[in-house]
């Protein structure tokens, strides 16, 4: 039995209990998949699985409060599931969460880049390790590898990390540890080429706000500072500078709780590289109070929590 | 259409360097792996081999547009008096737009009846409109979300544009649509298309055709308005939305938008800036009520305004022009066209067909 025969077995065992599972189907193209909402025996039947299916399903669970919902989960996935836990923002006896090992999910940008223009795509399969694409008429061999998402290739947690249930067998991590080697490149910069780099950067940003949608732990949503006039944080202009001043924002409130799951950045419809800014508040936290968000359902986010001594600042010395 | 006229690849650059010392020329360039429209200059590199992230929108209704600037001066002879006063209007420049694809430019002609027609008109809209001249190139790579030709449109449509560009051989058959595209057209640099005029017009056939059979979108007029009120069908068709702007922001033909005054101290700017009804604060009432209090309410107003109100008003155009951004930057692959065809084919829970 494969996983994914495994998975649905489970999903449909648990169905009648629950007002819906979430996981993928196909989407408009065979490249993409998108968000299957299963409430019924025969839904079940779309479920796909796989490198294509790249949106974090737990995004969708704080809208859905008071329901019973069970959530298909990739490790990141898990992760934003246990952080949001965590924080007691959904209820553990309100979420079944059905885990598998997963093995990368494909970055739809890397997609383009190596095929051009994406056309007509008619064919878009997963084999062994690489990505075949019928596109224009024409074969495309891509190496899996190649297409992968950054986040991916530093994946610890490839299989759900907390689970009610788990099909397959779990996979190694595909990194022992990540380096952070791309916040670590934007540091080596001077702060004038940092500056450039985002200026160059926001200076695109069409303020869709799907960075902050999609991320699974913004549970303000229509309640964001970003749009609120009383108290008024950002204006209207479109300049670099309130563009910027959100993504600080957003940056700032998810300091020691993103999970790096990047769904900003693949939300991002222009390509702007924003989950680096996450990543860069994520290494402080850990660096300073060894800790990592969405991993233990019983810790505490470091800035949801207090200590009159912090064993990494030192406070007194200065 | 005028005589068609002919230009090489090789000499595009020259006559973009010519048309940018006489006007402001947009053009689409490549940022990260998105391609929007930046001001042209010599040497910039430009692409038209695909469609642009963004429509060239932004060349006639801007993001954030400040209409107007202003200062408020207390009276010394008598402070509890202000007086205010507003800074001049700015005039638009003369402008090109191009390379847009047809199914971006189009989007004007969907915002043009509503705002330099009837009763209210918008001069800031207008004198951007006619400042600004589109010289599209018909599109020959169509993608799965495309379905111009579904919704009157196609991959070859001249309306909205002043010039249609068509790719053959080495460089593009270059046809004036209007007066306006016309005039442009007198560089030396274009050569008599000859023959090839006759080749744009089959490979603009051909790409058409390719496209398959269009869909016929008429009857959503009704159907929507019938399933207006069944919450259960746009729950369900909204489930996977995430209420974002990504694709109200990237249609050539939504149109709304906010209008702010951002203040600092005695000084501001009056704003005016796009809005999209995918976000809550749209609708959102001054004593807090909000009609549109969930994403199906908001995605439902979405479907329904292209789809059926707008068309109501319009002589049965649809807003829509089938250049599928809103589907293939969905963050969540939400594809319109699909609704659509949902809604049409709704059974209502009597077993009747919604709208029969």
């Amino acid at each position: 039995m494969t996983f994914i025969t495994e998975l649905k077995e489970q999903i449909k065992t648990a169905l009648p209990d629950l007002d819906m599972v979430i996981g993928w189907e196909r989407g408009f193209d065979p490249l993409h998949a998108t968000p299957l909402f299963m409430r019924k025996a025969q839904d079940v039947e779309r479920l796909e699985v796989g490198p294509l299916a790249v949106h974090n399903t737990a995004t969708y669970l704080t809208g859905f409060k008071g329901k019973k919902v069970g959530v298909v989960v990739k490790g990141c996935d898990s992760r934003a599931v246990i952080q949001l836990l965590q924080e007691g923002l959904i209820d553990r006896e309100n979420v079944v969460i059905f885990g598998f090992p997963c093995q990368g999910v494909v970055d739809m940008v890397k997609v383009q880049k190596y095929l051009g223009n994406t056309g007509l795509v008619r064919e878009a399969q997963i084999q062994d390790s690489s990505l075949k694409v019928k596109v224009n008429g024409e074969e495309r061999d891509l190496a899996l590898k190649d297409v992968l998402a950054d986040k991916c290739a530093r994946c610890r947690y490839p299989n759900a990390m907390l689970h009610d249930h788990f099909a397959g067998q779990p996979i190694e991590p595909h990194a022992p540890e990540d380096k952070y080697q791309d916040v670590e490149e934007l540091e080596s910069l001077s702060l004038e080429e940092r500056f450039k780099h985002w200026e160059r950067e926001m200076h695109r940003c069409i303020r869709c706000y799907a960075c902050r949608n999609a991320c699974p732990m913004c549970v303000c949503r229509d309640h964001c500072v970003a749009q609120s006039r009383q108290p008024q944080w950002l204006t209207q202009d479109d300049s670099v500078r309130e563009k910027w001043m959100f993504q600080v924002i957003h940056a700032m409130h998810l300091a020691g709780r993103c999970v790096e799951c990047g769904e900003c950045q693949r939300a991002c419809p222009m390509d702007i590289p924003i989950l680096a800014l996450k990543r860069k508040l994520n290494r402080e936290a850990r660096d300073l109070f060894n800790y990592e968000a969405g991993v233990d359902p019983n810790e505490t986010a470091p800035l949801l929590s207090f200590k009159v001594e912090e064993e990494n600042i030192n406070e007194r010395g200065w | 259409m005028a005589e068609a006229k002919y230009i090489s690849r090789a000499k595009l650059g020259k006559w973009l360097d010519e048309l940018s010392q006489q006007m402001l020329v947009l053009a689409p360039v490549q940022e990260g792996e998105a391609v929007v429209f930046r001001p042209y200059q010599t040497g910039t590199e430009i692409r038209l081999d695909g469609q642009p992230t963004l429509p060239p929108k932004e060349a006639v209704f801007p993001a954030s547009e400040e209409l107007f600037a202003y200062t408020y001066r207390k009276n010394p002879e008598d402070p509890a008096q202000t007086d205010v006063e507003i800074g001049p209007r700015a005039q638009p420049q003369k402008t090109l737009v191009f390379g847009a694809r047809p199914c971006g430019s189009r989007g004007f002609v969907i915002f043009d009846p509503v705002y330099t027609q009837g009763y209210y008109l918008d001069p800031y809209y207008r004198a951007r409109r006619e400042a600004t001249i589109f010289a599209s190139v018909a599109c020959i790579t169509p993608e799965n979300a495309c379905f111009c030709h579904s919704v009157g449109s196609g991959p070859g449509d001249t309306a909205g544009s002043d010039i249609l560009l068509t790719p053959v051989d080495q460089g593009y058959v270059v046809e004036a649509v209007t007066d306006k595209g016309g005039e442009m057209l007198g560089s030396s640099l274009l050569e008599a298309a000859g023959d090839k005029a006759g080749k744009a017009r089959e490979l603009r056939d051909k790409v058409l055709k390719d496209m398959g059979e269009p869909r016929d979108f008429t009857s959503a007029r009704e159907k929507l308005l019938a399933i207006f009120d069944d919450l259960d069908f746009w729950e369900d068709v909204s489930a996977k939305c995430i209420s974002c702007g990504a694709c109200t922001y990237l249609c050539p033909t939504c149109y709304c938008f906010n209008i702010t005054d951002e203040s600092a101290g005695m000084q501001g700017s009056r704003i005016r800036s796009w809005d999209n009804c995918m976000s809550f604060q749209f609708t959102l009432e001054a004593s807090g009520h909000n009609p549109r209090p969930t994403k199906a309410h908001r995605l439902r107003n979405r479907v329904g305004h292209k789809f059926s109100y707008y068309p109501e008003l319009h002589q049965g155009k649809i807003a829509c022009c089938g250049c599928g951004r809103c589907i293939k930057h969905c963050p969540m692959s939400v594809d319109i066209r699909e609704i659509v065809i949902r809604a049409m084919e709704h059974q209502t829970e009597s077993g009747e067909e919604a709208g029969a």
